[in-house]
């Protein structure tokens, strides 16, 4: 692979730009892997990558039914925090978030991270206290992160009304480092990186069967004919439940469409992130312009990546209180995405009954932000069979009463 | 939107009249049930990427709860039925099958 640099560049412009391999190799698939990871998504990929850089692992085929990272990985708002309230749900988001920091340079590939801050807004009473108890939290668990008053919150995002009358702004809890990043890049960083370490990235290749032998993995059926496997990872957020049963065993989820729109692009207006949780919204700038606005879910099971207007009319109704500006501003574009979500709205990183096979799942609303982190602690998972961030993300903790219990904690769209 | 046909008052109500409730046809188990019971009663659903039966609120309308059989993938709707049930009407059986045909759902009842 030839490594992008400024040089690089000097060097095409020399030769009308003749010289660029392509980013990935699209090979056919072989007749047997070590590894197969179904869904190459950020997830998927990132895990693909992190068994191959730190196991060794590179005998490994991603295969993905659609395009690459064409699910969730581009249908997200592209935030990045890791201000949660749980120890083991700060543990693996602040592992992700700090992979973020470095990943343009561990990929060489700019996947444009800007830890531009985020400010979690609290409009009630009740968020103030939650939001604070956060920050405490986050405090214990070397998370840095503080707790802001309104004035802070208003230097920070001037567009922002902060004496809305049925909503006032009462603080905030702002992470510094947390931010955006440019979400196709990360999974073509991804790929790119995968595809040189000599692993096969397989598009337009979708799983139909599992075989197994008694509990134990032998390979998948694909429409690109039977491919044997030892281990195979299941990363496929909303279509988790479709291929658990062609294992053949259950999980405890629920997919429903999330979405989000953005506006026309204008000039710069707001350097920050925003979520406004109370009025379930959440709202940041692009480097085009576009203010790029994540809403609510459905509130029913479905497999559309379309959304609801009804959904887009409440979280645009509800923002501009908060931001009036946005009011003048026309909607460009709106989309759904199809998400995964558990009881208490944590993801599953597990074992499977089904011997070699794993699950990746269950990140409901917020998996953009996870991804390195994710992909790191999966790998680990899947190459020596346990691992310090994953051990309380068990799918079997719903039987046992161990949750991991972010679903108001984290104060998101859910 | 879905629009949805209260079998109780018989409004066609938009998706915004009504309150969704989740699946349908659960079978709740109480105290002296095991883990395995509690954990298929709480946590684990069918999800299907198909045929889903779902309860549904008339909250800004009736204010009754009522059953409704809807395709996840298309949003098509089948038809809907009063809650005190424990599995869809045969009629409504016969009409899915023809229509989705091997749709399947865990034991009713």
């Amino acid at each position: 692979m030839k490594r992008y640099s400024a040089f690089a560049i000097a060097r095409e412009a020399f030769r009308q730009h003749s010289g660029w391999d392509r980013a990935w190799a699209n090979p056919e698939p072989k007749k047997k892997y070590d590894v197969i990871i179904v869904g190459a998504g950020g997830h998927g990929l990132a895990t693909a990558y992190y068994l191959g850089r730190n196991f060794g692992i590179t005998n490994v085929a991603i295969l993905e039914k659609g395009w690459l990272g064409g699910g969730n990985t581009g249908r997200n708002t592209t935030i990045i925090r890791s201000n949660y309230l749980q120890d083991p749900s700060a543990a693996l988001y602040e592992k992700a978030r700090s992979l973020y920091e470095t990943l343009s340079q561990d990929l060489n590939y700019n996947v444009m991270f800007s830890p531009r801050g985020v400010i979690m807004l609290a409009q009630t009473h009740h968020e103030v206290r939650g939001y604070q108890r956060t920050a405490h939290a986050n405090a214990l668990q070397g998370v840095k992160t503080e707790w802001i008053g309104p004035q802070r919150v208003k230097e920070l995002c001037p567009i922002m009304n902060i004496d809305g009358p049925r909503y006032p702004v009462l603080g905030g809890l702002w992470q510094s480092r947390g931010g955006t990043a440019r979400h196709d890049a990360v999974a073509w960083g991804y790929a790119r990186a995968c595809s040189d370490m000599g692993m096969h990235v397989i598009q337009q290749c979708e799983v139909t069967g599992v075989r197994r032998d008694g509990d134990k993995l032998v390979g998948v059926d694909t429409n690109k004919g039977a491919i044997d496997c030892d281990k195979m990872g299941i990363v496929v957020a909303g279509h988790s439940g479709h291929l658990a049963e062609m294992a053949g065993f259950r999980l405890p989820l629920e997919s429903v469409a999330l979405q989000a729109l953005v506006s026309e692009p204008i000039k710069p207006c707001m350097d920050v992130v925003v979520m406004a949780n109370t009025v379930h919204g959440y709202l940041s700038q692009s480097d085009k312009g576009e203010m790029v606005i994540g809403g609510g879910t459905d509130g029913f099971n479905n497999y559309t990546q379309r959304g609801s207007f009804h959904h887009v009319e409440e979280t645009v109704r509800a923002l501009i209180e908060t931001f009036p500006m946005l009011s003048r501003l026309k909607m460009l574009r709106q989309w759904g995405g199809i998400v995964d979500v558990t009881g208490d709205r944590s993801p599953i990183l597990s074992k499977t009954p089904v011997d070699g096979v794993f699950i990746n799942c269950g990140w409901g609303t917020g998996g953009f932000k996870a991804i390195p982190g994710s992909g790191w602690a999966m790998a680990e998972l899947m190459a020596k069979g346990e691992s310090p961030l994953t051990d309380e993300f068990s799918m079997h903790r719903f039987r046992e009463g161990q949750f991991i219990d972010e679903s108001v904690a984290a104060g998101v769209a859910h | 939107m879905l629009i949805l046909n209260c079998p109780y008052c018989g409004v066609d109500a938009d998706e915004t009249e009504l309150a969704p409730g989740g699946e349908a046809h659960i079978k709740r188990f109480g105290p002296g049930s095991s883990d395995d019971d509690f954990e298929e009663y709480l946590f684990m659903r069918e999800n299907p990427k198909g045929v889903h039966f779902e309860r549904w609120r008339h909250a800004n309308g009736c204010g009754k709860w009522f059953h409704a059989a809807r395709c996840t993938v298309t949003l098509e709707v089948f038809g809907t039925y009063p809650a005190q049930t424990f599995e869809p009407p045969a009629e409504l059986s016969a009409a899915i099958s023809a229509k989705r045909p091997g749709w399947t759902w865990r034991t009713f009842s």
